[in-house]
């Protein structure tokens, strides 16, 4: 007789494929995977708690420390927070520079989670492609705010740097550019045999079960849920601009993979027009008091990011501190629904779904 | 190198061979150097980088300083891994990915064996290889190693069948399993007369099989560094694993070479008018060309799933490559008898 036994098999957190320092305890029979159980907090730091004795403008740096691969929409959801609660008049020509990084960052941000995909699923290539495009996003943040990765950009009431001579401009060549590369993109990926193979129908889900693991961006809108919060609750200068909340309809991986190439190309077109629109000149810091003390009371405000809904709950007992800061952070509440997905799937679709979600760590762990 | 063979074996020519094994065995290592050089800088320029640049003119002795790099590390056995297996098996990948080399003829005089059974002996030995993989792997006392080793397992029998019998057409056409024979037969004139045209079908098959055999992208399941981190060579370091990878290159060397002299009429030019240069030129273009193409290919594809590469060797590579002897069979009994 043969005895046959499972086996319990650690991914992570120094896999090459866990994006981070995630881990996943998987029970394999062959290579089926009869259990699994994600294991976080390899890269806590409490920044929630550290900023209980910050003040609001030195929490920031802090916010991009998160999500890293998507910092300004993070910058971007604690000070919209802050001027939530105090009724803070933020300046034109400053709302339009948070708008075009946030939009820019949500490209950078989806260059690189098809980059990295496409490398879990076994094509280096387009990993360095994405990383090319998306460098030149980088250089642009580059030269706005002296910062790659960590921007440090927005401040309550405004931003920090207003544009440089000829920013805007490089700004208007780079969208036809990349209209431009996203073609290359499905030209060399979108429509190759393997795949498809490997992604349609990988991570079905529908939109009850969505809903009920309280999944967002683009996690959710493969099942066909329209809903983005920059269309249905307009943040920001969002509802002057059109654009589309493109959909899938299977709720597959391969949909999220189309949903976000998608948004990519929405991402631009309201980049298009907010170039346009953007005015000559204008003061980017609104009138903000020295000391930055939001009114007692609680305040939840939410946005989207490209991983999904980002939200931020401030306490504030009116001091220059937060009593209480909390942050919804859309990675750790889209991967609710992973032990769900993986069970009966094969360890290689552990890499696709897993890659599908979108997560990144230093979100999951906060 | 024929005249030599066919002699009765004296000290003489037994020094001669030995002589003649060491030059060739050279060779092999150098196309392995710079194989490793030129697939770093054909992805490279495929993948907006420059490849190697830094050691030596142009970087040309990058992969030297590799392997020095690799000499001089430690050699590390996990605690818990069966010593002896783990010893044994870079050797026998490393050997079988030899051996298989000396049937290769290169032109009409230079080839080292002249085998009647040359093509099974090929087909026969390399299977060894995937052995060395399995043990590799369960030695190691790793789980992602013994997954990678049970993948390459399951990966050679489900295409080292097809791979045999898509050259089956070849071997019907020419009537012959020695590789000389084989090239000789696709001789006289133009290039259609190669086995490539004629056996299209199967030429197909074959290459996607040996792609598979060769544990490259878009089979690289074995290895798969996105889900087994490294698979069945993961606990492997220094010298042993510089050995598998050898091994993986002289394959490249080995299938490039074999698909030239099967498919591509070894030496013979493409046109009568091009006979003037010497075959061991055209020998080498093509040879170049597919191993060029191997590389082309890493570039392009992404990784195949592992249920998926099963039902290709066996739903879809075995009926064409059977389907391929059967027109081939048939074409020979109504046309050529």
């Amino acid at each position: 007789m043969i005895r046959t036994e499972e086996l319990l098999l650690n991914v992570g957190p120094q896999h090459p494929s866990t994006h981070g320092v995630f881990r996943i305890v998987v029970k394999l029979d062959g290579e089926v995977i009869t259990e699994a159980t994600p294991v976080m907090g390899y890269l806590h730091r409490g920044t929630e708690k550290l900023a209980e004795s910050l003040n609001f403008t030195q929490i920031i740096p802090y916010t991009d420390r998160m999500d890293y691969v998507s910092a300004m929409t993070n910058n971007y959801v604690l000070v919209h927070a802050v001027e939530t609660m105090m009724g803070l008049e933020v300046p034109l020509r400053a709302e339009f520079l948070r708008l075009i990084v946030m939009e820019l960052q949500r490209v950078a941000s989806h260059l690189v989670w098809w980059g990295t995909y496409l490398l879990d699923i076994g094509a280096m290539s387009p990993f360095l492609y994405a990383f090319r495009d998306r460098e030149i996003i980088i250089n642009l943040f580059n030269e706005l705010c002296g910062a790659r990765l960590t921007y440090n950009y927005m401040r309550v009431g405004g931003v920090k740097w207003d544009a440089p001579p000829g920013w805007m401009d490089k700004v208007k060549d780079f969208i036809p550019y990349m209209e431009k590369k996203l073609e290359e993109y499905d030209k060399l990926v979108s429509g190759n045999e393997i795949f498809l193979a490997r992604i349609k129908g990988v991570g079905q889900y529908d939109a009850a079960t969505a809903i009920d693991h309280g999944l967002s961006g683009a996690n959710l809108r493969c099942t066909g849920v329209r809903w983005d919060l920059r269309r249905d609750e307009p943040y920001s200068l969002y509802s002057r601009f059109e654009f589309d909340v493109p959909i899938g309809h299977n709720g597959d991986c391969y949909d999220r993979y189309l949903v976000r190439l998608e948004e990519i190309r929405q991402s631009l077109r309201i980049l298009k027009q907010a170039v346009e629109q953007f005015p000559s000149d204008g003061e980017t810091m609104g009138k903000v008091p020295r000391v930055i003390r939001p009114p007692v009371g609680e305040t939840y405000v939410r946005i989207e990011s490209p991983r999904g809904e980002i939200g931020c709950h401030i306490v504030s007992k009116g001091k220059a501190e937060p009593y209480r800061l909390k942050f919804r952070r859309p990675s750790f509440v889209n991967l609710q629904i992973l032990p769900k997905l993986l069970v009966g799937e094969t360890m290689t679709n552990l890499i696709t779904i897993l890659g599908g979600i979108d997560i990144v760590v230093g979100e999951v762990d906060c | 190198m024929g005249a030599w063979l066919n002699e009765p074996l004296t000290w003489g020519s037994a020094l001669i061979l030995f002589l003649w094994s060491t030059v060739f065995l050279l060779i092999v290592l150098g196309f392995v150097t710079y194989a490793i050089y030129y697939e770093r800088k054909v992805i490279g320029w495929m993948q907006l980088r420059i490849g190697p640049n830094r050691v030596g003119p142009f970087g040309l002795l990058q992969t030297v300083a590799d392997i020095f790099k690799l000499l001089i590390k430690e050699d590390t056995i996990p605690r818990r891994a069966d010593r002896l297996l783990f010893i044994i098996a870079p050797a026998l990948a490393f050997i079988p990915s030899f051996t298989v080399l000396a049937v290769i003829p290169y032109t009409e005089k230079l080839y080292f064996a002249d085998l009647n059974v040359g093509l099974l002996y090929y087909v026969a030995l390399s299977g060894i290889t995937t052995l060395a993989m399995v043990l590799g792997g369960w030695a190691s006392n790793n789980k992602y190693a013994l997954l990678g080793g049970m993948r390459s397992a399951a990966q050679m029998i489900s295409y080292e069948v097809p791979l045999v019998i898509s050259i089956v057409g070849v071997i019907l056409l020419s009537g012959s399993l020695n590789l000389r024979d084989i090239v000789a037969a696709q001789g006289g004139g133009w290039f259609w007369s190669w086995n490539l045209f004629p056996q299209i079908i199967g030429f197909i098959v074959f290459y996607i099989a040996a792609v598979s055999e060769l544990n490259r992208t878009p089979f690289d399941l074995p290895e798969a560094e996105s889900e087994l981190v490294a698979g069945y060579h993961v606990e492997y370091s220094g010298f042993r694993f510089a050995f598998f990878m050898l091994a993986e290159y002289v394959y490249v060397y080995a299938i490039a070479a074999l698909t030239t002299v099967l498919f591509l009429g070894g030496w013979h030019a493409p046109a009568p008018f091009l006979d003037f240069v010497p075959g061991i030129i055209w020998f080498l273009l093509k040879f170049a060309f597919i191993v060029f193409s191997l590389f082309w290919i890493r570039a392009t594809f992404p990784r195949v799933r592992v249920d998926q590469l099963m039902s290709l060797g066996w739903k879809v590579l075995l009926p064409v490559a059977l389907l391929n002897v059967f027109l081939t069979a048939l074409y020979l009994e109504l046309f050529v008898k």
